[in-house]
């Protein structure tokens, strides 16, 4: 997929990650006084290991378990007569009804806008949440879109050259946030 | 699952007899996917939204036809449908002008079924939407082969190893070929039964086993499925009775207890019930009849989705 990509530098190592995401936490708490119709929902691949990862931290915290949902926003992108073959679809799995409750997306890196516009048309077909709010790790800013995130972990300054790696243990068995440099092939 | 890396390139779905156990896989994981759209609250997804599909039945049917306009329109597809009945085909028009006449409406995908064999494969060839092979003649039904193995794999959890027991009519059966070829291709034994007039000269060189007696058929089988006696196919009867070929071939309680426990009972309908199946195998605990029918849909999703995404210079 990612061809021709160098890498550049290392941005956060696994403790940054770690001490970031339960900052992340923290403020969800903050903001959600009743946690009991909390959702917290990934988008696929990796805003799946940031949900969990934060609702494990909130439930260190506050001694409450978080539900996670998992969101495939495949069957909504705005590019899929654009792209080659078609994306394969891994599907999305809601723990619970989301009418009236709160739901917190999550992502890794929030860039364009174009995933959470797709995230947003999905979850509002599976009901009518109270508020949905955006958690991102990584701003790298570059939006086409109004879209905005709520919770930050870390804004990074890129340009449209760069790409943002995030690994977790559980999807790339190593934890860490780089920045790769796309080289124009020789 | 295996198909992490494939990527699915073809314009068509003709049959089963040319995919790779790969393309069996994504297609089947693909549907798995889609199956949870069906039990949303909103059964519709925006993914083919400005896309058109006609939908060509140049033979009755009911449960393909509406499967299909039903996986269509919860892709958000715009679709169309022609039958034989009404058709320019009834008023003298050759095949090729009514495929290119169709190929004049630009449309992005076709469905069709037809009494004739290879008849999507020359539409096909002609134009440049992608074709999906609705069943045409005896010689395959790849969405129907796709469903019973998705409805199979959900209650087996595999393919490979399975003991498949297919009884029936045998050699007027697209559903038989298109299964023989998918299930041999995925691991699993299949084993055909019938009278041996409804049983087609040199099959075992498929790689099947052949039974000329129920019982021989489904034993230890970990899946039966039961054919429809197409009578309409029939250019002869090739049983004296229907009353004798259920007494021989009926699929009842007593005979199913040869086959494995937790064997399942399938059926691609429309079933004949007291010809080919008792009635109370039919409704019963074992039969997975009416998944297969549900499951349908979430397959003709997944290839909908899957063909769509190929256009006619990439394929």
């Amino acid at each position: 997929m990612h061809e021709n990509l160098t890498p550049k530098n290392t941005i956060l190592d696994a403790k940054q990650m770690a001490r970031i995401i339960r900052r992340m936490a923290g403020e969800i708490v903050e903001t959600h006084k009743d946690l009991s119709d909390l959702v917290l929902v990934g988008i696929r691949t990796r805003g799946v290991p940031l949900a969990e990862k934060l609702a494990a931290e909130i439930e260190r915290m506050e001694g409450q378990k978080v539900p996670v949902g998992v969101l495939d926003i495949t069957l909504y992108r705005d590019d899929l007569s654009t792209i080659a073959a078609q994306p394969q679809v891994k599907g999305t799995r809601l723990p619970r009804p989301i009418d009236d409750g709160d739901v917190v997306l999550c992502d890794d890196v929030l860039y364009t806008g174009r995933t959470v516009r797709a995230a947003l048309d999905e979850l509002i077909d599976f009901g009518r949440p109270r508020a949905v709010r955006l958690a991102v790790l990584i701003d790298r800013g570059h939006r086409e879109l109004p879209i905005q995130a709520d919770v930050v972990g870390k804004k990074v300054p890129t340009s449209n050259e760069e790409v943002i790696e995030v690994s977790f243990l559980s999807t790339d068995g190593t934890e860490q946030v780089r920045i790769l440099e796309r080289k124009p092939p020789q | 699952m295996t198909s992490e890396t494939i990527r699915w390139t073809r314009k068509d779905l003709l049959g089963i007899a040319e995919l790779s156990a790969a393309e069996i896989g994504l297609l089947l994981d693909t549907a798995e996917s889609f199956s949870e759209v069906g039990e949303r609250p909103i059964k519709k997804v925006p993914t083919l939204r400005g896309k058109t599909v006609l939908n060509l039945f140049f033979e009755a049917s009911t449960r393909t036809r509406s499967s299909f306009e039903i996986a269509e329109k919860r892709l958000s597809a715009d679709n169309l449908n022609f039958s034989t009945s009404g058709s320019a085909l009834e008023k003298g028009e050759s095949l090729i002008d009514t495929a290119l006449n169709l190929q004049a409406m630009a449309p992005d995908l076709v469905v069709i079924r037809h009494g004739s064999p290879g008849v999507p494969h020359m539409l096909a060839r002609r134009i440049d939407a992608g074709v999906i092979n609705a069943g045409d003649g005896a010689h395959e039904h790849p969405t129907q082969a796709l469903l019973d193995a998705f409805t199979i794999r959900r209650h087996k959890g595999r393919l490979e190893g399975l003991r498949v027991a297919i009884v029936g009519d045998i050699e007027h059966s697209r559903v038989v070929r298109s299964n023989l070829h998918l299930l041999t291709k995925m691991g699993a034994t299949v084993v055909v039964g019938g009278p041996r007039t409804l049983m087609p000269v040199e099959i075992d060189k498929l790689g099947v086993e052949v039974a000329y007696t129920l019982d021989d058929a489904i034993r230890g089988a970990d899946v039966v499925m039961m054919l429809r006696i197409q009578l309409e196919r029939q250019g002869r009867m090739s049983f004296p009775s229907i009353k004798e070929y259920f007494r021989l071939f009926g699929l009842t309680r007593e005979r199913l207890r040869l086959a494995k426990d937790d064997a399942i009972v399938m059926h691609p309908g429309p079933m004949n019930r007291g010809v080919e199946i008792a009635s109370d195998v039919a409704d019963g605990p074992d039969s997975v009849i009416l998944e297969q029918v549900t499951h349908g849909v979430s397959v003709r999703m997944a290839v909908l989705y899957l063909l769509s995404g190929v256009t006619s210079e990439e394929a």
